[in-house]
């Protein structure tokens, strides 16, 4: 299941990437396609975390929401560096996902807001440094906590 | 309305540049490395979102604007990463961030 999958994705962006459909070139496309599968497959890596299938249902409006968070936070970050109001903070952050992805994704997502960075990261504590207390606030209200949970579903 | 067109992608243009100069000063002008990422990120995601935003108005729908899309999503994957590295790297050569520290750090 998880290879066809796989393989539909692979397909996918092969025929937006090439741009060519004779049929030689597209036949050439469907071989290299499935050997990458095949060789994906033998090596192990086609499982939950090379292909978090679970995420797709819920990724769009996470997307959505993501953009919009980056594009306010760039405003403050712009703010900030002209005003010189810096007051940078270091704290730690509980993470409550449950999967390895979903962590990661959360940490991405902070790392992804200008203004916030991940620095470290042990079991499911996030060491955060933030330019500024707003954007500390920001990420100790657990908003995006909840909102990469929701994303990751029932695991 | 190709007017109308050319006028957004020229807006798209100017705050992706202006975000990538403020970005810039950013850069120079905070102090510790910590605080640099947050420039360098804000360089990562507003300058190319916009610039690929305005890009992607004028070539309208062929396959170089997926392209131009792939090209943001493989971006918007790897600049965090980037970003990640080299803080958890001058965290592990115990350099402490500038500024106050809430809470026993790990």
């Amino acid at each position: 299941m998880k290879s066809i999958s796989l393989f539909v994705i692979l397909l996918g962006l092969w025929l937006l990437m090439s741009g060519h459909y004779s049929f030689l070139i597209t036949s050439l496309g469907v071989l290299s396609c499935a050997f990458c599968v095949y060789v994906a497959r033998r090596a192990k890596l086609i499982d939950k975390e090379g292909l978090p299938l679970f995420f797709f249902p819920r990724l769009f409006n996470y997307l959505i929401w993501l953009f919009k968070e980056i594009f306010i936070s760039n405003l403050n970050t712009a703010k900030v560096i002209i005003s010189g109001k810096i007051d940078p903070e270091t704290f730690t952050v509980k993470a409550s996902q449950s999967t390895d992805v979903a962590k990661v994704t959360y940490a991405n997502s902070i790392t992804l807001t200008p203004g916030t960075v991940t620095t470290k990261i042990k079991d499911n504590m996030f060491e955060v440094h933030a330019l500024n207390s707003d954007f500390g606030n920001d990420v100790r209200s657990n908003v995006m906590d909840k909102k990469v949970k929701w994303l990751e579903g029932d695991q | 309305m190709d007017l109308f067109i050319d006028i957004i992608t020229g807006l798209c243009f100017f705050i992706g540049s202006l975000s990538i100069i403020i970005g810039a000063c950013g850069l120079i002008k905070l102090p510790d490395v910590f605080s640099r990422i947050h420039a360098a990120g804000m360089i990562d995601t507003g300058g190319t979102a916009f610039f690929l935003l305005g890009m992607i108005l004028q070539t309208g729908w062929s396959l170089i604007t997926v392209k131009l899309i792939l090209i943001g999503v493989f971006v918007f994957f790897t600049s965090p990463v980037t970003s990640h590295v080299t803080a958890n790297l001058a965290r592990k050569k115990n350099l402490m961030p500038v500024g106050k520290k809430i809470g026993k750090l790990l």
